[in-house]
């Protein structure tokens, strides 16, 4: 049977991994290629990096610690953050990336999904979603971190750009990231109902339990969670015991 | 002499095959190649893919590698991962597309009435992560894997082959399929041992030190 995915997300700046409390107070938290080996060796089944480079003389630097980490860790590698064009796609795709995360460009223009995927191949693009509920049983797509809102609606939005060719979805809750409260679960499974690609939920695990649930009640097909993995609460092999231990279908 | 070319048509980026294989195989010359004579002297040859069957076989041919691929598959330790698997069966499904023809068989979707998991929640496809695989018999190539080791998986499109003696290991998704093929000195497996940590290096090892 196919294991659900635990994703480790690490947030890159200038070349080196930052870890913090809502982007606030970043510190340093290592090498990016030892933080990824380190979670290959603990059983991570892909690794996600966000580059957060704030300089935009600086964003190249995710190009060499993507082919520094693409050198040693043997596992799937999804990059995002900042990626606009085609070319961002393939620059990083050719430095080792397997995947690449299209977040504000997509909503911009929605074609560049299809543009995209249809020079790379669906499997390599995922579209990030960002969504906030607005009303009960409804969720609208937001960007530049939450401030921003779009008006369209989420579930929608994903249907879209499934049909325009993308390959696997990561969705977070702007309402629960940060918060430790959990995966908003009733999101997470609106989308991962109404698509046929799968869906990676991102946003508020705060406990062993939150990944299971995200899987279980929240039909996702992968969990993805920075701080529960950065600060040492848990390594990744404690949450696949733990969700092997409610049944849960993993890679131990 | 090259000790393992792969064979690169322009569909993708290779780099994370070549870097793989070169973790696994100490001090191996590895080349990414679209140089048909450089494919001929490699001592082994690796044949991935990725993308839509139809561009794949285009530029296979666009680039005069049918011929280089062909020898090679009748000659030497030859690996075929993912496309570069599907790409040696008789005809693939995606674009209804003729393919090598080195094996008998259709390339197939998962059928959309078979997606359904025991529990009845719908599957996904593309089927991306890591599966179980269970191997036919004891290939050399699955020393050291022990048997329904998972490997990372993402495709839409399975072999479907006529002679099941072929078959070296199968997969559940659905339906069971098959996922990696062996015949005398060609192995090709529709996971991506690149992508597949432990289990894949190993599977690369052993293919570099493969005497068929």
């Amino acid at each position: 049977m196919l294991a659900k995915r635990i994703i480790p997300c690490l947030d890159v700046s200038a070349g080196r991994v930052v870890k913090g409390v809502n982007f606030v107070e970043l510190r340093d938290a290592g090498d990016p290629v030892e933080v990824a080996r380190r979670y290959d060796e603990q059983g991570a089944d892909e690794i996600t990096f966000l580059d957060i480079t704030a300089s935009s003389d600086d964003r190249d630097i995710i190009l060499h610690v993507v082919e520094q980490v693409a050198e040693q860790v043997f596992i799937p590698l999804t990059v995002g953050g900042g990626v606009r064009t085609v070319a961002d796609v393939r620059r990083l795709l050719n430095a080792g990336a397997d995947k690449v995360s299209i977040n504000t460009a997509a909503v911009d223009n929605p074609e560049i999904v299809a543009e995209a995927s249809s020079k790379v191949g669906s499997q390599c693009i995922v579209v990030a979603i960002d969504a906030k509920q607005t009303a009960p049983g409804k969720w609208e797509v937001f960007t530049h971190g939450g401030r921003r809102n779009t008006g369209i609606d989420a579930v929608e939005w994903a249907q879209r750009v499934a049909y325009l060719g993308a390959g696997e979805l990561l969705l977070t809750s702007m309402d629960r990231d940060g918060t430790k409260n959990g995966f908003d679960l009733g999101l997470t499974r609106a989308i991962s109902d109404a698509v046929r690609i799968p869906i990676i939920a991102s946003g508020g695990v705060g406990t062993l339990e939150h990944l299971a649930a995200g899987v279980t009640e929240g039909r996702a097909d992968a969990v993805l969670a920075a701080s529960i993995f950065h600060f040492g609460q848990h390594t990744v092999h404690e949450a696949k015991t733990f969700m092997r231990a409610r049944g849960i279908e993993v890679r131990l | 002499m090259i000790d393992v070319a792969v064979i690169d048509y322009g569909m993708g980026n290779l780099r994370s095959v070549e870097k793989a294989i070169e973790h696994v195989a100490g001090g191996a010359r590895v080349a990414v190649t679209d140089d048909p004579s450089v494919v001929a002297d490699a001592r082994r040859v690796v044949f991935p893919g990725q993308g839509a069957m139809p561009d794949c076989m285009a530029q296979l041919d666009d680039r005069g590698l049918r011929e280089a691929v062909l020898k090679a598959a009748a000659s030497k330790p030859f690996l075929g991962i993912c496309i570069g698997q599907q790409m040696l069966f008789d005809l693939s499904e995606e674009g209804n597309i003729p393919c090598l023809k080195i094996f008998p068989g259709h390339v197939r979707r998962f059928p959309e009435a078979q997606m359904v998991a025991a529990d009845g929640v719908r599957l996904k496809v593309p089927h991306m992560g890591w599966n179980e695989v269970w191997h036919h018999g004891d290939h050399p190539l699955w020393a050291g894997i022990p048997d329904g080791d998972r490997f990372y998986f993402v495709h839409s499109y399975f072999v479907d082959p006529v002679d099941t003696a072929v078959c070296a290991a199968h997969t559940d998704y659905g339906l069971r399929f098959t996922s990696a093929v062996a015949r005398d000195n060609i192995f090709a497996v529709q996971f991506h041992p690149e992508k597949s940590a432990r289990a894949g290096l190993q599977l690369l090892t052993n293919f570099i030190a493969w005497t068929p």
